[in-house]
């Protein structure tokens, strides 16, 4: 059995990347829908996503400028015209039996993106980003394993149906050799936040509102390319770079026994990190695209489409290089701020009044380690950028110790609300009052006179014990720094 | 133009339909038909004339992204053959995965 390290050496990989991202509008793509995520089954819908007899649909003008701007900000050209086509298809999850989506006349072609691997930086070409609409979720039930395959029947909620679904698909990215499982997740990383800057989409993978196929073939050093899988249900940035890892493994231990790769959809599963073979049998010819008669052609005026470009947002890669500076960062610190997803939060964090670096030492300390425990994202721990700020302000005005300030964010993040609360209702705040730490320090030196005489002596790491009984007494809230200062001021003769 | 027999059997396929061994070439025969006649249209001269998908000179109709009126569930589920209260209910798909 090959290994990564031994199919890498004998082979290249070609890789593609397949993403659909759910677009936020308001409503449907030929509808007016609604489109909240969870919403109970069946009821966003209408005669148009439905496909009753007689709807016909209207395009979402909002659905458009969002891909017109995806489109833009990756450095993609703008058709000047082009048309919906009817995908045809007999399958239960879209009623019309079509799905409207773009076929050769894609609204976005030829453009890139460049992602960054540890400081290198790759260049993925992007085919095309075209405007199709999302369909309706199948809930198999029946078989033992709520899988297609021995199910009895399949039940339908068509409040997914229609919601517009933008599809980007890379140009065959060759000649990663083994940074391709990295590649591939960096792109699909970047992609996100790209996204998520334009303001167009959640983008969250765990929702489906980010979904991603991923093509892998493998060829023999210098020789053409070879036969291309297509893995779908890839649904992590984890798991991006899994499955190519995974199907590269196996494709190089097919091909090194002298096997062939059959082109086909595999998909990946979670859980066990393997994928496993589908059966769908559709090709291009099958699907039977045909410019779609109920819609008109979208012709996206020059001038318009110049506007959108003028006016997109500052992205990923110029404005992390930008924060990079301003914070006085390595490429390395940003690198790890990115990985951990921290760079929106700790850029929120600052804009509420924390330096750069408490704000870096927050989320990369404290709430990553919980957010790692808890197995979320960093953004979903239930703490707000704000309340960070606050917490710190109340570190730099003397209000809180580091380790006080810590028992005060736990408090945040199980829900007690704002630092401030928090300390109020936990009762924590530094004894910053010198009186009362006079008294405590006082007592200490009298319940241990024994202590107190080595001190006096010189002896000014026993001051370790008074300074311990002083913390006890206050309930930690004081500044241990304070106490150690006054039992040695008490103490000196 | 005549089909073949497996074309008629790959088409029935995509359309999840089971067709008898006398179907088979009912429907080989029929569809044979229906496609001579549209091949006569093949013999009007069009090099000329662009493909047309829309016969309204018109582009960019479009709507604003405002949320409109949406159906009763129960009316919805009503007009199915089959449904368990809040989603419909289809015969489970042979020969394709999820």
């Amino acid at each position: 059995m090959l290994s990564f390290d031994d199919v890498v050496a004998r082979y290249e990989p070609v890789i593609g990347l397949e993403t659909h991202v759910e677009l936020g509008t308001q409503t449907k793509m030929f509808c007016g829908c609604p489109t909240v995520f969870g919403a109970e089954p069946n009821t966003q819908v209408c005669p148009v996503c439905l496909g009753l007899p007689g709807s016909l649909p209207v395009t979402n003008k909002a659905a458009i400028e969002a891909t017109v701007r995806i489109g833009l900000a990756l450095n993609c050209s703008i058709a000047s015209w082009c048309r919906f086509a009817r995908k045809n298809y007999f399958y239960p999850d879209m009623p019309k039996n079509f799905q409207i989506s773009q076929y050769d006349e894609p609204l976005c072609s030829d453009g890139y993106l460049d992602v960054e691997v540890d400081g290198e930086l790759f260049r993925i070409g992007i085919e095309r980003v075209h405007l199709e609409e999302d369909t309706g979720k199948s809930l198999h039930v029946g078989g033992a394993t709520g899988r297609i395959h021995g199910a009895t029947e399949s039940l339908v909620d068509f409040n997914r149906a229609g919601i517009p679904l933008v599809e980007i698909v890379t140009k065959p990215v060759p000649g990663i050799g083994a940074r391709a499982p990295e590649v591939a997740k960096a792109y699909v990383a970047e992609l996100r936040d790209v996204i998520r800057t334009l303001g167009v989409s959640d983008v969250k993978m765990e929702q489906g509102s980010m979904r991603c196929d991923v093509n892998t073939s493998l060829n023999k050093l210098g020789e053409t390319w070879g036969t291309r899988t297509e893995t779908k249900n890839v649904n992590s940035l984890r798991s991006v770079e899994r499955s190519v890892r995974s199907e590269m493994i196996r494709q190089g231990n097919i091909l090194e026994n002298g096997g062939h790769i059959i082109q086909e959809t595999r998909h990946f599963h979670e859980d066990t990190g393997e994928s496993t073979s589908g059966r769908s049998k559709e090709t291009a010819t099958d699907y039977r695209y045909f410019p779609e008669p109920d819609l008109v052609p979208l012709a996206p005026d020059a001038t318009w489409v110049k506007e959108l470009k003028a006016a997109l947002p500052e992205l990923p890669r110029v404005h992390r290089a930008r924060l990079t500076a301003e914070w006085g960062l390595s490429a390395l610190d940003m690198q790890s701020i990115l990985n951990a997803g921290a760079v929106e939060l700790i850029e929120q964090t600052v804009a509420q009044g924390a330096s750069p670096e408490a704000a870096r030492k927050w989320w990369l300390g404290e709430l990553s380690r919980h957010a790692n425990e808890r197995g979320i994202e960093l953004g979903d721990s239930g703490v707000t950028p704000s309340q960070v700020a606050q917490l710190q302000k109340l570190v730099d005005e003397g209000k809180l110790t580091d380790k006080l300030a810590r028992q005060v964010l736990e408090g945040v993040l199980a829900g007690e609300g704002d630092p401030a609360e928090v300390m109020a209702a936990r009762g924590i705040e530094v004894v910053s009052d010198t009186g009362a730490l006079t008294v405590a320090v006082d007592e200490a030196i009298a319940a241990n006179p024994d202590i107190a005489e080595k001190i006096r002596g010189g002896n000014q790491a026993a001051a370790g014990v008074l300074i311990g009984a002083v913390m006890k007494t206050t309930r930690g809230q004081a500044d241990a720094k304070t106490v150690r200062e006054l039992v040695l001021s008490r103490l000196s003769n | 133009m005549l089909v073949t027999r497996a074309e008629v059997e790959h088409v029935a396929e995509l359309a999840r339909l089971a067709l008898t061994e006398t179907e088979i070439p009912y429907f080989q025969q029929q569809l044979s038909a229906i496609l001579t006649e549209v091949e006569k249209m093949q013999e009007v001269p069009t090099d000329d004339v662009p493909p047309t998908s829309q016969v309204i000179p018109r582009t960019n109709v479009l709507r604003a992204d405002v949320i409109g009126e949406t159906l009763e569930r129960d009316d919805i589920l009503a007009i199915a053959p089959a449904h368990d209260g809040v989603r419909y209910s289809v015969p489970r798909i042979l020969g394709e995965d999820e």
